[in-house]
């Protein structure tokens, strides 16, 4: 496993052991192939460690019997797989069409402000918030809506912003 | 009914009638409301008189392409001694449309019977259910609705008590619109990246796992049992404009309108009443100017059109657009249509998969475009330029996120083009009479 040691986590701890193992295994028979099971595999890691180390791909290449450039190539395709390290909170913003003519770009700005986040996608420096802009999150009806790592805050306006995030204190 | 709205009495409220009810996600809330009687009522049935029903019936495809669902199921051949796998398309992705997520928020079992039943219908043992990774809440609610089912005997290798297998399996999709695109969708649940395959072969022939397989839309699937429960004459006898359209549909409706939600509606109702009446017009002091009828990828409607549609598959058609994926955006008079139409152009820019180079780069190049007119950088040669990426753009790729890029663009600019002539302050340059002067 040498990609761990380009990881910041060394030594890199397995997350397919004890339970997580019995889990993985208990998908196995609803696929006909291994492969098909990369996609939750790599929900497990991104639940367990909060983003999808290079390592991590390295051990779900070893439990599905593929080659970790198989899985990098997989997990780089997904928006929803963490790459870095991300804040205690995710706040993913939709500011896709539905949502920008309902003020979503007010929103974003009102996060920003008062974050302390300097930009999109760069951690706030307490390391408790990491603000980004997502395409449509399939709420439109409920402009602005906000995923706060697993939670979707329906119609948010910026002047809301400073009390949902009160409650994440 | 007008989920999160009141129902609205000129509403046909078939799959939205329990919207907002929480009792009605559970199993047995749901028995109570008659749930599973159409699945029951299947079981008894053979495929084929199944496929029949719902052939009859006129039910289309609800996912954007609206194609005959019956007809879709006989492609599927019985006994070829293959598996043949059912995938539910619940990747709803497509900007404006939020309906496939009520459905599963507030009747998850109305899915799992759709699911089991369309399984069953084209000699399926497996459904898999594909939902976006970002529908935390009905991932929740149609995890537990399965785990009800298999408690309860409904799902397993015994479907209610009938011998026959039915596996539904969730599976969690990760963040990528172009796997709304039953093609790609089969990709990524093999494990894939999510890039659409060409066609031929159809998904019938060789889909997921290199089988015979089905992709329905959530709302599709979720329309069957009541087809089964309630016959295919009192399905098709639902349409008040054109006879290729039956059935009730839900329409989701966002942006700037005074009650944006769900609303189930009749098909053929008419465009103007469904958006004064039933959504309430306007907000205060505004005015509407455009409305987007069927999600991002369909053409861009003056209010002249939106006014004179009928809501069906044809009367879309009729007024320059389409019924798409019914996700109603409504735009007022305080809105640039230049930066709406650029922000559009950068959501496919985002979501292109890269495979085709006119996609991947035409998307790109578009949102380019686009953006410096936005920003009063533009020249008149642009719209030139955008026309020709466009027709680049437009049935020349394995899939059709580049022609739904080129359409909000191309029918922006035809419908509004004043818009982006003021923001275009540069005169035309004419080298002739430059060289003159």
């Amino acid at each position: 496993m040498t990609a761990a040691i380009h990881e910041h986590e060394t030594p890199y701890q397995p997350v397919f052991v004890g339970d997580r193992r019995k889990e993985l295994d208990a998908l196995f028979p609803l696929y006909p192939t291994k492969m098909a099971c990369i996609l939750p595999a790599l929900w497990m890691v991104q639940e367990d460690r909060g983003w999808v180390s290079d390592a991590a791909m390295a051990e779900v290449a070893q439990v599905l019997e593929l080659t970790a450039a198989y899985v990098k190539g997989v997990v780089t395709f997904y928006t929803m797989y963490n790459q870095h390290p991300v804040g205690k909170y995710l706040i993913q913003v939709c500011t896709t069409t539905p949502c920008n003519i309902c003020g979503a770009e007010d929103v974003v700005s009102a996060f920003m402000e008062h974050t302390g986040c300097t930009d999109l996608g760069i951690t706030s420096a307490d390391g408790r918030f990491t603000i980004i802009e997502v395409e449509c999150l399939g709420a439109c009806g409920f402009a602005t809506p906000v995923m706060i790592n697993e939670d979707v805050v329906e119609s948010v306006t910026a002047a809301r912003v400073p009390g949902i995030l009160a409650g994440l204190k | 009914m007008g989920y999160p709205q009141p129902s609205h009495e000129r509403e046909t409220p078939v799959l939205s009638k329990y919207f907002g009810d929480r009792d009605a996600t559970s199993l047995d809330g749901w028995r109570k409301r008659g749930g599973y009687e159409g699945l029951r009522k299947a079981l008894s049935m053979t495929p084929a008189e199944i496929v029949d029903i719902v052939k009859t019936s006129g039910l289309r495809g609800r996912g954007g392409a609206g194609f005959p669902t019956g007809i879709k199921w006989s492609f599927m051949k019985p006994g070829d001694g293959k598996p043949h796998y059912l995938c539910c398309n619940a990747d709803e992705s497509e900007p404006g449309t939020f309906k496939d997520r009520e459905i599963m928020r507030w009747t998850p079992h109305a899915l799992v019977e759709g699911c089991a039943l369309g399984a069953y219908a084209i000699g399926a043992e497996t459904a898999y259910v594909y939902i976006r990774g970002e529908f935390t809440e009905p991932l929740a609610r149609m995890r537990q609705a399965v785990r009800e089912a298999y408690d309860a005997g409904i799902l397993g290798t015994n479907s209610m008590g009938t011998g026959k297998r039915i596996d539904v399996i969730i599976h969690k999709g990760a963040g990528a619109y172009i796997c709304g695109e039953e093609t790609a969708m089969m990709n990524s649940i093999e494990g894939r990246r999510g890039n659409p395959r060409i066609k031929p072969p159809f998904p019938a022939v060789s889909g997921v796992f290199a089988q015979p397989t089905t992709i329905n839309n959530v709302e599709t699937l979720a329309a069957v049992p009541h087809i089964l429960v309630q016959g295919a004459d009192w399905y098709k006898a639902m349409s008040l404009s054109s006879p290729k359209s039956t059935g009730s549909k839900l329409f989701s409706v966002c942006g700037n309108i005074a009650r944006p939600g769900n609303y189930e509606v009749t098909l053929g109702f008419p465009f103007k009443d469904f958006l004064y009446d039933l959504c309430g017009g306007p907000l205060p002091g505004r005015t509407l100017k455009a409305v987007v009828p069927g999600g991002i990828s369909v053409p861009i409607q003056t209010m002249e059109e939106a006014e004179a549609s009928k809501m069906d598959y044809e009367g879309f058609i009729e007024q320059g657009s389409m019924l798409g994926s019914g996700g109603v955006i409504v735009f007022d008079d305080q809105q640039n249509m230049v930066k709406q139409i650029a922000r559009a152009a950068r959501f496919f820019a985002h979501e292109s998969c890269g495979q085709c180079t006119q996609c991947r780069e035409g998307t790109a190049w578009t949102t380019r475009i686009m953006e410096r007119i936005r920003d009063g950088e533009g020249t008149h040669e642009d719209l030139d330029t955008l026309f020709s990426i466009a027709d680049n753009m437009t049935a020349t790729t394995i899939c059709v996120l580049s022609d739904s890029c080129a359409v909000p663009v191309m029918s922006g600019i035809r419908k509004f083009r004043s818009e982006f002539e003021a923001l275009i302050k540069k005169p035309k340059f004419h080298p002739v009479t430059a060289a003159v002067a």
